[in-house]
């Protein structure tokens, strides 16, 4: 299997050049401080209909930190050099795809378990009743972003305005995931939480499309 | 006369006599009355953006697969092209909803997968404004294309669970739907004028792309020499 080879060697790659400098989590982390502050002031957050809203703005917090997070994805390697290295390397450029959407999503959640118990104290919702079942949407979610992420950032790297670009691009494809995610969430942090499976289904739907998708159109988008 | 020409006095007359048979032909709907008239243009135009983007995204798979140009001129002429029929329905049904509804807008599937079609297609265009290559542009856009057209669907099943307001499917809509007598023939009157206007403006929009990419090649042997 040169595939699987090939893309867990990447992603050591990518896992060391992260945990060497720790750059992405630690600025991520921060943001979605900041951001949940700036929440924080837009409604008021001790009344009973912020715990309705907490989970929207849960996963926009985390969508917009992650349009930050898959930005340096396809550029550092741009910036380094180091593509067309990465390309001759493997006998797939799935591999590069791979190894990256897996780093990204395993650094979204990383980010996202972080901050949940943040936002538990904040916006006094109680996670950890139903940890199991919002690890499953977080992860389920933060595939669904870093599929098309991953992706995306390949496609804004050779453009001008990139910075602006990959958001503009991301968010509207997004939508399904958002829309899932939130409803999901939200229903698991509700009073009487219940677990929507639908939800579940559907983003591993979604998940399974465009991992499809990236895997056989993959190879194109990283043509010189 | 030229088969442009032909063709487009065809959309022109075509538009206008679809335009003539909503207003004068068509029985006037019961409950909404002169308010429904809109409907024949509102649908055909968003029938019509549809096809156009499909068509488009055959270009973009055709594109990724034999790299013609040609395949890049449809691509972008008929995103172009679904991107004015979509507003216009997006304009149309807001003049609708405001008397039939009590509101401009509401955040219900079709309206909102509508809103999001157009989005990404305006982030398709503005994609192309952003990457100066010529072949990469293609590529890339095409690429980007083919993954937007793919979410579309996604976006829709995603949004419906949400409470929906605008009205039941029409046509092939179930056992109680349809149109009546009059009525139909009209509608189907106003899809086929609008995919011929249609028809038009991708084949004029192919025409000035295929012109600038003539001028960019005769542009780069000239530097050449």
């Amino acid at each position: 299997m040169s595939l699987l080879s090939n893309a867990t060697a990447l992603l050591g790659k990518e896992l060391r050049t992260e945990f060497r400098s720790r750059e992405l989590l630690t600025t991520t982390v921060v943001f979605i401080l900041v951001v949940v502050v700036l929440f924080s002031f837009t409604f008021d957050p001790g009344s009973n209909e912020s715990r309705r809203f907490a989970a929207n703005l849960l996963w926009i917090a985390f969508l917009f930190a992650a349009s930050l997070m898959l930005q340096p994805c396809f550029l550092r390697e741009q910036n380094n050099d180091t593509l067309s290295a990465l390309r001759l390397c493997v006998a797939d450029p799935f591999a590069i795809f791979a190894a990256k959407l897996t780093a990204n999503t395993l650094f979204l959640l990383l980010t996202e378990l972080l901050m949940l118990p943040v936002f538990s104290i904040l916006f006094n919702m109680p996670v950890f009743p139903v940890f199991g079942q919002l690890v499953l949407v977080l992860f389920l979610g933060s595939l669904g972003v870093s599929i098309v992420g991953t992706a995306l950032s390949a496609i804004s790297a050779q453009a001008r305005m990139r910075e602006l670009l990959l958001p503009l691009l991301l968010f509207p494809l997004l939508t399904p995931v958002v829309v899932a995610s939130t409803y999901v969430t939200v229903g698991l942090l509700d009073v009487a939480p219940f677990m929507e499976w639908k939800g579940i289904g559907f983003l591993a739907i979604f998940d399974v499309v465009f991992l499809t998708a990236l895997w056989l159109f993959g190879e194109y988008l990283l043509e010189e | 006369m030229s088969k442009r020409v032909l063709l487009g006095a065809a959309a022109v007359l075509l538009v206008i006599a679809a335009a003539y048979a909503a207003f004068f032909v068509a029985p006037e709907e019961r409950t909404m009355g002169v308010l429904q008239r809109i409907f024949y243009f509102h649908v055909s135009c968003a029938w019509a953006g549809l096809t156009a983007f499909s068509v488009g995204f055959l270009g973009n798979l055709l594109y990724v697969w034999k790299r013609r140009e040609k395949y890049d001129w449809l691509g972008v002429s008929c995103a172009e092209v679904g991107l004015v029929f979509t507003t216009i329905v997006l304009i149309s049904g807001p003049i609708w909803a405001k008397p039939a509804w009590g509101i401009y807008w509401t955040w219900d599937a079709r309206l909102t997968s509508t809103f999001i079609l157009w989005l990404l297609y305006i982030s398709y265009l503005l994609l192309r404004t952003l990457i100066e290559e010529p072949d990469r542009r293609a590529l890339l856009s095409a690429l980007f294309g083919i993954f937007a057209f793919i979410d579309v669907p996604i976006v829709f099943g995603a949004i419906r669970w949400w409470r929906t307001q605008h009205p039941a499917p029409v046509i092939m809509g179930g056992p109680n739907s349809g149109l009546a007598p009059g009525m139909r023939e009209t509608f189907f009157f106003a899809v086929f004028a609008m995919h011929i206007l249609m028809w038009f403006l991708i084949a004029e929009r192919y025409s000035l792309e295929k012109m600038r990419g003539d001028v960019e090649l005769l542009r780069q042997e000239a530097d050449a020499t």
